[in-house]
């Protein structure tokens, strides 16, 4: 904000952090600086790394390799106290409050001794705090009672009684309405102003111009850019974002054919945080991958239970194959050839308890594995070896828990599971794959990608759900956007840049596209 | 200190430990007893020889284990689907009345059994349907609304004994009209005590396996008791699998009510179960849910509680030491299957 701001002292660095998860490398060599009074953004689609990256400096992970400096001192690694101590405070997207005590009971919560009831000073600090920060909340109101951004303030004001000079905000603005947002960022200039320094983290682009100096930018785990705010346009933060590189498309474009599956002005409910859909009108074509892109929390979840039959819209209809459908459950989506890949295999896709037969069998074992209510076990086994063997499952055998298998091995039965569905020489006519390839490893991604594209040129109309756009450019026909519920136009193959992609993601162009 | 899970524990681990709670049980039970200034080895000898010690004990033991077996498979069923019914003693009792109310003169023979066996399944089936139903429409806790149906059903269980169903020969004792002797079950050997319920019990406990193991809806029970989400992603209708799991374990609640009646008591009052219901849960979690092994922990449970009598009159030790034992052995057994699972980390 001043120009001299290059010269202020350096308040934390972190040096060459790497995290690995598994096969998943969350952040690769990252490093990054904080000067005093500086406010630093910390851009990326979800799954960059972000947040692990956080996490680290906090002490809530342990880093594989690299070192964090806070106000010169090195921080121990994986201990949150050291990190408090040394004057780090972090505001977690997932409010830490207890909703039944007071503001001041929670912001004193942690830095006093169990028994004592004196309040010290400490309701003179938070007065003068919340003054000079400019963040209005009384005191003695239950924190149950309060507003989102009220709570969020709270949060703040935690970081700040116990001293922070270095504020974190994990996605401080996805649960605020556009005035709760404009007060915080007057907080933070405030804050600034009195010499604290700020990490936002964030994957708006508008915010991100408004409030930062500086701009990292995080892609698959490794910094991808680092630039000043002021010589820069959200064009090219959107590039950088979402990679200027795409790889080529690796499905061949086909001829599609007829629509098997169209939502007509579907709306839902919202569930808390997360939008419902606003009238979004689908069509699924046979030989066709729609993708559908977007930053998760956008309405994706909701578009996936309505196709997957988990859920009715409220208003607007269903249509398999020009027919309105009346009955519309997981079961009925089955029996009309709908196989679905879910977001969430260890909660949704699978029983963890239960072995591979019995998880090979769990959506058809009425229709083809039983007769009069008799399990028939034996055909259970050999559908489950089957299975096995044609997805390459990597396990001791079909009486394995699947808990025991890999986050791979598990999607493949998943797959295959779902690829049984259907009439039997066709296999399932619409596919649901909502983030079919989230965790894998490099060998599992290509497999299951592939297997997509087969069913694509077998004829099948496939949703690809995903927040890789990458993995959207690639496979996809015609790409549709998800922004706060709602849906863009389609886009056939080629014809979007990654920049409008991510422009559209941010939601810039679906405002653009109403004003005009 | 934390929990951290086991991904695959150890067969060391999953026998060895169950084998100690037993261990610590039997040393808890010692130490109670000399607490009690008795001899702690002559006070366990005399709970097995009170238990199993004569043919008229074992025979005893195994009467007394009919009802549990019952409440036992009856609990069982509904844990494995995570359906909580803690009102196994009142569909016990609507069991019960059922039997009275068609066993006292209004069938004849040779129907009157069967009838009324199927009767007391449907009242105790009928008697959880509100609970399951509240449940599932509209989402109410049904560990309240069972165990609260256990005083309602005991205070109207209180009502027929003071009224319709008073018997008038009863010289004033809180009993019903006797069963007709039709209406019996009948010994299962001429001149012993053990009637034909306990038989019917393990035949109970085969079907429920069967039916767990063989059967869709066993199938379905399961997967909605491990995870009910992917359940119902994969096409289960998780609301009729609740309320078919709570018919079935409403039924087999009430056929322990009814063998009682009809096999050992021959006729209804207000002490005719003394917590079998509740005592049921402990016999079905020790047997870790699974059926056949319901049998086992029933029969031992019974012989703790029939041992615990003997010892008592003989030793002068209050048999207060067959509760302990068995809220010591579920203590223990419980925190044995946690430890199976998790180990303890410090920091």
């Amino acid at each position: 904000m001043t120009p001299g701001r290059t010269e202020a002292e350096v308040v934390l660095r972190l040096d060459g952090i790497t995290k690995r998860f598994g096969a998943l490398t969350a952040n690769d060599a990252v490093s990054l600086t904080l000067r005093r009074g500086e406010v630093v953004a910390l851009l990326g689609e979800n799954g960059a790394g972000k947040t692990t990256l956080m996490n680290i400096l906090f002490g809530h992970y342990v880093a594989d390799a690299g070192e964090v400096e806070v106000f010169g001192q090195p921080l121990p690694p994986g201990n949150p106290r050291a990190a408090l101590a040394s004057g780090v405070g972090m505001v977690h997207q997932h409010f830490t409050l207890a909703g039944n005590l007071t503001v001041l009971d929670n912001i004193r919560l942690g830095t006093e001794g169990l028994w004592s009831r004196s309040y010290g000073g400490a309701r003179e600090k938070v007065e003068r705090l919340s003054r000079d920060f400019g963040l209005a909340v009384h005191p003695d109101a239950k924190v149950g009672r309060l507003s989102v951004g009220e709570r969020q303030r709270v949060e703040i004001l935690k970081a700040l009684y116990r001293d922070a000079r270095v504020l974190i905000l994990d996605e401080p603005t996805a649960v605020l309405t556009p005035q709760e947002s404009e007060a915080l960022f007057a907080t933070l200039r405030k804050a600034t102003a009195l010499g604290l320094s700020v990490i936002f983290i964030s994957h708006k682009l508008h915010e991100v111009m408004a409030i930062a100096d500086r701009c990292v930018v995080l892609r698959h785990g490794r910094v991808v850019g680092e630039v000043d705010t002021h010589a820069t346009d959200k064009g090219a933060l959107a590039a950088l974002m979402v990679g200027g590189e795409l790889s080529l498309p690796r499905a061949e474009a086909r001829e599609p054919g007829a629509v098997l599956l169209r939502l007509e002005g579907v709306s839902t409910p919202g569930r808390g945080a997360a939008p419902g859909l606003q009238a979004v009108t689908l069509e699924l074509r046979a030989g066709q991958i729609t993708g559908l892109a977007g930053v998760s929390g956008n309405g994706q979840a909701a578009l996936a239970e309505i196709v997957g039959g988990l859920a009715l819209p409220a208003s607007g209809r269903i249509l398999v194959k020009d027919t309105p459908v009346t009955r519309w459950t997981p079961g009925e989506a089955l029996a009309r050839g709908v196989a679905r890949i879910p977001e969430d295999r260890h909660h949704q896709g699978s029983i963890a308890d239960f072995d591979l037969t019995e998880n090979a069998v769990l959506e058809a074992y009425r229709t083809r594995f039983s007769q009069r209510g008799w399990m028939n076990w034996r055909a259970a086994r050999g559908f489950a070896e089957e299975i096995i063997s044609r997805y390459d499952v990597r396990c001791p055998g079909p009486s394995t828990r699947i808990r025991l298998l890999s986050g791979g091995n598990m999607q493949k039965l998943i797959l295959g599971r779902a690829m049984a569905g259907g009439p039997k020489a066709v296999g399932p006519t619409i596919i649901l794959a909502n983030q079919p390839v989230r965790g894998l490893d490099v060998g599992a991604i290509a497999y299951v990608q592939g297997q997509l594209i087969a069913a694509r040129d077998r004829g099948a109309a496939v949703l690809l759900i995903s927040e890789d756009l990458d993995e959207i450019m690639g496979l996809s026909d015609v790409i549709h956007v998800m922004s706060e519920g709602r849906l863009s136009p389609a886009f056939a193959r080629g014809t979007m840049a990654a920049r409008d992609l991510g422009l559209w993601m941010a939601g810039q162009k679906f405002e653009d596209a109403h004003a005009a | 200190m934390r929990l951290e899970p086991i991904a695959n524990p150890s067969p060391v681990r999953r026998l060895g430990l169950p084998v100690l709670a037993l261990v610590a049980t039997l040393g808890v039970a010692m130490l109670l007893a000399l607490v009690a200034g008795a001899n702690p080895f002559a006070v366990l000898g005399q709970i097995a020889t009170g238990a199993l010690g004569s043919r008229l004990a074992v025979l005893e033991t195994l009467n007394r284990a009919t009802p549990l077996i019952f409440t036992g498979l009856a609990v069982a069923v509904a844990f494995r689907a995570k359906l909580w019914n803690i009102g196994a003693e009142a569909q016990l009792y609507a069991g019960a009345i059922m039997a009275v109310v068609l066993g006292t003169g209004a069938l004849g023979s040779p129907w009157v059994l069967p009838v009324s066996a199927l009767a007391a399944m449907l009242g105790g089936a009928a008697l959880l349907l509100g609970p399951v139903l509240l449940k599932t429409r509209l989402g109410v806790d049904e560990v309240v609304t069972t165990l609260l149906l256990n005083f309602i059903m005991l205070l109207f269980v209180s009502y027929l004994l003071e009224g319709p169903m008073k018997d008038p020969g009863g010289m004033g004792w809180p009993k019903s009209t006797p069963l007709i002797p039709e209406a019996r079950l009948p010994r299962i050997v001429d001149g012993l005590r053990l009637h034909w319920g306990f038989a019917l019990a393990i035949l109970a406990a085969v079907v429920v396996w069967v039916i767990q193991t063989r059967t869709t809806l066993g199938f379905e029970i399961r997967a909605v008791g491990q995870n009910p989400e992917a359940a119902r992603f994969a096409g289960m209708p998780v609301n009729v699998v609740l309320v078919k799991t709570a018919l079935l374990s409403g039924g087999l609640a009430a056929l322990a009510g009814w063998s009682e009646v009809a096999g050992l008591k021959g006729h209804l009052s207000s002490d005719l179960s003394p917590g079998f219901g509740y005592t049921g849960i402990i016999v079905a979690m020790l047997a870790l849910l699974h059926p056949l092994g319901v049998v086992v922990t029933a029969i031992f449970v019974a012989g703790i509680f029939v041992g615990s009598d003997a010892m008592s009159r003989a030793a002068g030790v209050p048999t207060y030491i067959a509760d302990m034992l068995l809220a010591t052995a579920l203590l223990f057994m419980v925190l044995a299957i946690l430890l199976t699972k998790v180990r303890v980390v410090r920091g």
